[in-house]
């Protein structure tokens, strides 16, 4: 049983968390006849959103995600790298960069201007969907596209000698294909776009467009009002847990391993069906790069004269990155582990179930949960930081997870004998097998951690005060305050620093790695 | 003296059975058609696979339910015998100790049984940086430096060339002798019984056949071994 303990503890602490938070939320709700007409429209609002989201996320990913497959072009491969970026992409970045394109000051407004035609307005449903789709848009393109390079090249060749046109090899190889594939891209954006917070706070917000994350929120730092925060936080929780268990969410593995291939396609090969592929290529091209270019190119007018707080701010981000991403890969690793070596297979299903469980938590239930049982011994602000990189750590869990078990199960598998023949076990059997031989894993990993972490907006919106701020927090203050400039300044540091310790560890875990 | 008193082993609808001695010093190789259950055997003695009933012996003693670690067992699989994170000594050195931490007194045994194998002044490689025929020599130094009495060999050096594999061959022979250990290896290639083990083992579905004097048994097979060999 010793050599359990690590993955044992690591169920623990994710349990208490997810499961332990939400007890303590329900023991507090003691006024459950409060449910206002505003609550259903949270609800309501937070299925429909996520549903659109998804929707059109999915829909558009599959024209996208045919084009990469079959096309091979100068600046693919950027293009490629540049769709795993939104997923490690801070929220707030993300935000301020749509709202230079499609705000009432950005760029489509100004050139609608011209026409002497009125500007476009991003605040309500459609921009919380519009900044969903740009998250999940390219997740989408990257789960489909890996299941279209899963086809062996043979059958396209058989295809290709059969005569088929493009048409058929639709009907008898992509469709079946996407049949498989949708549904899940389908549910795991679905359930991302629930728990959205930041989205929702910067892009709705009013009767009209509050998620329910967004309404816990405001119940416990507006109206101070514990019991209807945790009345809506067993909501969100049911909604994430229907959502998650009911459905058989699988958790997408985030790599762009193998995602360089292009089959070569002789039904494809006419003037029509490139156009059209050129033509939708160009369009997600231009939808990722355009905020993004935009959060450089303003960024780098402000970011010469930060005020202090920006950089305060940005050094507790980075002790609260680099801690959630220890605490991450080693709850990761002592699961993994611990799922490899235990004997029962359920006792390893329900290990493993616990780690993926952080992926229908909600943070700002967590948090709340969190702020409930401290409340009555210490003051909670004074503990904003450690507990926001405690739970960003869970938080990023599932992806680590999915990231290391199967890494962990193949050096089991190669090396598992010859080390037990060496007698090499336990501390020295991790130092000396594990962690050489995972380095890729943990080095991504971590990258991830780090960078979700770093741009986290949730917990710390609940507990931060000036003093414990983070970056995230500190720029969403300045948008509020309308200081645009430091603020585009603030974002510029915010998104350098995310992308820079994704793009270190990683590296870090590729550098020299024998394999 | 390795005993296998009355062996039974079972895995998912396999079966097979082994009750012989083999003595101390002994060079046996064990043949058989594919899937009869060679590499098993020898996982059984290692410690991989726990057998249904029966036990194992080494000098009297029952190590039936001992650990793979703590066995007097060195054995040497068909691949990933080394680690490619660690250099040629690092990969001999951890044969002395897991925790890699050598007295100076180790590290020349390290250094030494390098030397023995003809890797002499390259212990700061890595795998990748060595030639397959080098691989195997790294594996055969780390088995030098355990120092196990009784050496299992499971088709050693089967992605090496004809030639490679003969000088491999002759260097393991020559070390057993060295060391005084027992050796029993896996093969499918009853020239590498005839080269090095004085007794042949003979697997055939579901029993063990032997150990009999190499020349002997290939020069007058049972009925089953000579469809085995085709003759």
């Amino acid at each position: 049983m010793t050599r359990f303990w690590p993955g044992i503890l690591t169920a623990a602490i994710v349990l208490a968390l997810t499961l332990g938070t939400l007890a303590a939320v329900a023991f507090r709700a003691d006024s459950w006849g409060g449910f206002t007409p505003a609550d259903w429209a949270a609800v309501r609002f937070t299925l429909w959103q996520a549903f659109l989201s998804a929707l059109i996320s999915v829909v558009l990913a599959i024209p996208v995600a045919r084009a990469l497959a079959r096309r091979r072009f100068w600046g693919r491969s950027v293009l490629v790298t540049l769709l795993g970026a939104p997923f490690i992409l801070p929220a707030i970045v993300a935000v301020l960069g749509l709202l230079a394109v499609f705000g009432r000051n950005g760029i489509i407004s100004v050139g609608l201007g011209w026409l002497g035609l009125p500007p476009v307005q991003i605040y309500g449903l459609h921009g919380v969907v519009l900044a969903h789709v740009f998250f999940n848009l390219p997740l989408a393109t990257r789960l489909i596209l890996q299941a279209w390079q899963a086809v062996p090249g043979e059958h396209f060749r058989l295809t290709a000698t059969l005569g088929f046109s493009a048409a058929d090899v639709g009907r008898a190889i992509e469709r079946p294909l996407l049949r498989a594939t949708l549904p899940g891209a389908f549910m795991v954006i679905f359930v991302i776009c629930t728990t959205s917070f930041a989205v929702a706070l910067t892009l709705g917000g009013g009767p009209r467009a509050t998620t329910v994350e967004l309404a816990i929120y405001q119940a416990f730092r507006f109206d101070f009002d514990l019991g209807k925060a945790a009345l809506l936080a067993l909501v969100q929780f049911a909604i994430c847990a229907v959502a998650a268990l009911g459905l058989r969410l699988q958790i997408p593995q985030i790599t762009s391993a193998g995602l360089d291939r292009v089959q070569r396609r002789w039904d494809a090969d006419r003037a029509g069906l490139r156009a059209i592929d050129v033509a939708w290529i160009s369009l997600v091209a231009v939808f990722l790069w355009t905020p993004l270019l935009m959060v450089i190119v303003s960024g780098l007018a402000g970011i010469g004269n930060l005020p202090m707080s920006v950089f305060a701010a940005a050094f507790r981000s980075i002790c609260v990155a680099m801690t959630s991403a220890v605490l991450s890969v080693s709850m990761a690793l002592a699961l993994a582990l611990t799922i490899q070596n235990i004997a029962s297979r359920l006792g390893a299903g329900l290990l493993e179930a616990t780690g993926y469980l952080a992926i229908a938590a909600s943070p700002l239930v967590i948090g709340t949960g969190l702020f409930l049982i401290v409340f009555p011994f210490v003051d909670p602000v004074a503990l904003a930081l450690p507990i926001t990189a405690l739970v960003n750590a869970v938080m990023s869990l599932p992806f680590a997870l999915r990231a290391l078990t199967p890494q962990v199960q193949q050096v089991a598998e190669v090396y598992g004998r010859l080390a037990d023949n060496l007698g090499l076990t336990g501390w020295a059997r991790l130092r000396h097998l594990y962690i050489p031989r995972l380095r890729r894993p943990l080095g991504f990993s971590a990258g991830l951690a780090a960078a979700l972490s770093m741009g986290d907006l949730g917990v710390i919106a609940l507990f931060g005060d000036p003093d414990s701020a983070t970056l995230p927090l500190q720029l969403y203050r300045l948008m509020a305050a309308y200081r645009m400039e430091d603020a585009a300044g603030a974002a510029l540091l915010l998104l350098a620093l995310s992308m820079g310790f994704f793009w270190a560890f990683d590296r870090g875990g590729r550098m020299d790695a024998d394999t | 003296m390795l005993t296998l008193d009355g062996l039974q082993i079972q895995l998912d609808g396999f079966e097979m059975a082994a009750d012989f001695s083999v003595d101390p010093g002994a060079k046996v190789a064990i043949i058989g058609p594919s899937g009869a259950g060679k590499s098993t055997l020898l996982n059984a003695i290692a410690g991989f696979v726990t057998p249904a009933t029966g036990r194992v012996l080494w000098q009297e003693r029952d190590i039936t339910s001992d650990d793979p670690g703590v066995r007097p067992v060195s054995m040497v699989f068909q691949d990933n015998n080394l680690f490619p994170h660690m250099t040629a000594f690092q990969n001999v050195a951890i044969g002395i100790r897991p925790s890699m931490r050598l007295n100076t007194d180790e590290q020349a045994r390290v250094t030494k049984a390098l030397d023995r194998v003809g890797l002499a002044g390259m212990g700061h490689r890595k795998p990748g940086a060595l030639s397959g025929g080098q691989q195997s020599r790294v594996v055969l130094a780390r088995v030098l430096v355990q120092g196990r009495p009784l050496v299992l060999l499971d088709e050693p050096f089967s992605a090496l060339g004809p030639a490679l594999r003969e000088e491999m061959l002759d260097l393991v022979a020559g070390l057993i002798v060295d060391a005084g250990a027992t050796l029993l290896m896996v093969t499918h290639d009853p020239e590498d019984a005839l080269r090095i083990a004085g007794q042949t083992i003979f697997v055939d579905s579901a029993a063990a056949i032997g150990p009999e004097d190499t020349k002997k048994l290939l020069s007058n097979p049972p009925a089953a071994m000579r469809a085995y060999l085709g003759r």
